[in-house]
């Protein structure tokens, strides 16, 4: 049996944003949610989108994953209210 | 109420799942796209553009307004950060320093701290002592990574890439700068102006080739009337024009992802930092 890896990559996508929003932690859910963005880079490389792949590796994976954590950087473990 | 929500976000989802079914098939020949506009362009962008990778023609020439708007919205994202965010400068309760020779650490209070001084380090409150490994790693990393953006934003015509992601690596690059030392390197470096300047000036670059374009001849942003100026023939004017275009893009990302990063980081005062 020949799994298309596009279906693959579809499952893993589906298990990486549910993971990103039922963790807990701020911190892991937006390293998960970078996963989830090279995830969907994949995908579009497999579909033939290379432009909008490299699009998304370098701002959904790249930058607004540092942006996320930049700003978790200044939340506390615990909340005030 | 967090059942209303589960139940609009399924029933939402659910109807968005059924009318994906009306949509053509991945790939499929026969659909709209495929059959008046796709055509179009796979045929004739090189012949009018000498632009082999049709994408970047699109973007840039074919449907320049879109992406010059795209570089605004980028724009408008940078100035809200930074309205947002920023504090002006205000007093700082108390400052970290380093006295290097000893390995002490000191807290000075007020405006009681050494200015210029040869042993004592600045360093931030949360501070760890950097990691040569990774300090080094990123040295070393940072130019290939800024002339690997300088490539993708110049082989923007041949190859995936172009002005956005060749300036958001770009940004990255300083942005790494950033985490591997300390802010405030960064912002001596490559500062606060110099971000906003630069994220105005792509913008500018942008509009005023389309400016430019229609001082000559007649169209914004229709490249052919920058022959004479560009010295080539009307179509190579349209590759060059796409490319001064492209340049525009890649200073406004790259300026914006540095501020929106240095605003982001420090929480506005742009002082201490990741």
């Amino acid at each position: 049996m020949i799994i298309p890896i596009d279906l693959i990559i579809l499952v893993l996508i589906i298990i990486s944003a549910i993971a990103a929003i039922t963790v807990s932690d701020l911190l892991s859910s937006a390293i998960i949610l970078g996963a989830y963005s090279f995830f969907l880079c994949l995908l579009w490389t497999v579909m033939g989108a290379v432009d909008v792949a490299f699009t998304e590796a370098t701002v959904g994976a790249g930058v607004s994953t540092v942006f996320c954590v930049a700003a978790i950087f200044h939340t506390t473990r615990r909340t005030k209210d | 109420m967090k059942t209303l929500g589960q139940i609009t976000v399924l029933f939402c989802g659910g109807l968005l799942l059924f009318f994906t079914s009306d949509f053509p098939d991945f790939g499929d020949a026969n659909s709209p796209a495929s059959l008046h506009l796709s055509p179009y362009f796979i045929e004739n962008t090189l012949k009018d553009t000498a632009v082999p990778n049709v994408v970047t023609a699109i973007l840039a020439d074919y449907r320049g307004y879109d992406t010059m708007f795209e570089t605004t919205v980028i724009l408008t994202a940078g100035l809200a950060c930074f309205l947002l965010l920023r504090i002006p400068k205000r007093e700082v309760k108390s400052r970290y320093y380093l006295h290097e020779p000893t390995g002490v650490t000191l807290r000075f209070e007020g405006d009681k701290y050494p200015q210029k001084s040869d042993v004592f380090k600045r360093i931030d409150s949360n501070w760890v002592p950097y990691d040569l490994i990774i300090n080094f790693t990123c040295r070393l990393l940072i130019h290939f990574i800024q002339i690997f953006a300088l490539y993708v934003v110049a082989h923007g015509h041949y190859s995936p890439g172009g002005g956005f992601q060749g300036g958001v690596v770009l940004g990255a690059s300083v942005i790494l700068f950033a985490i591997s030392g300390n802010l405030r390197a960064a912002i001596k470096r490559f500062g606060e102006k110099t971000a906003a300047l630069f994220s105005a000036a792509g913008v500018f670059i942008y509009a005023g080739t389309g400016a430019l374009c229609m001082m000559i001849g007649e169209h914004f942003l229709n490249y052919n009337f920058l022959s004479p100026l560009l010295g080539t023939d009307r179509i190579m004017a349209r590759s060059h024009g796409i490319f001064i275009v492209e340049i525009g893009v890649a200073v406004t990302v790259m300026a914006v992802m540095i501020w929106i990063y240095y605003n982001l980081s420090s929480a506005g005062k742009q002082d201490e930092g990741l």
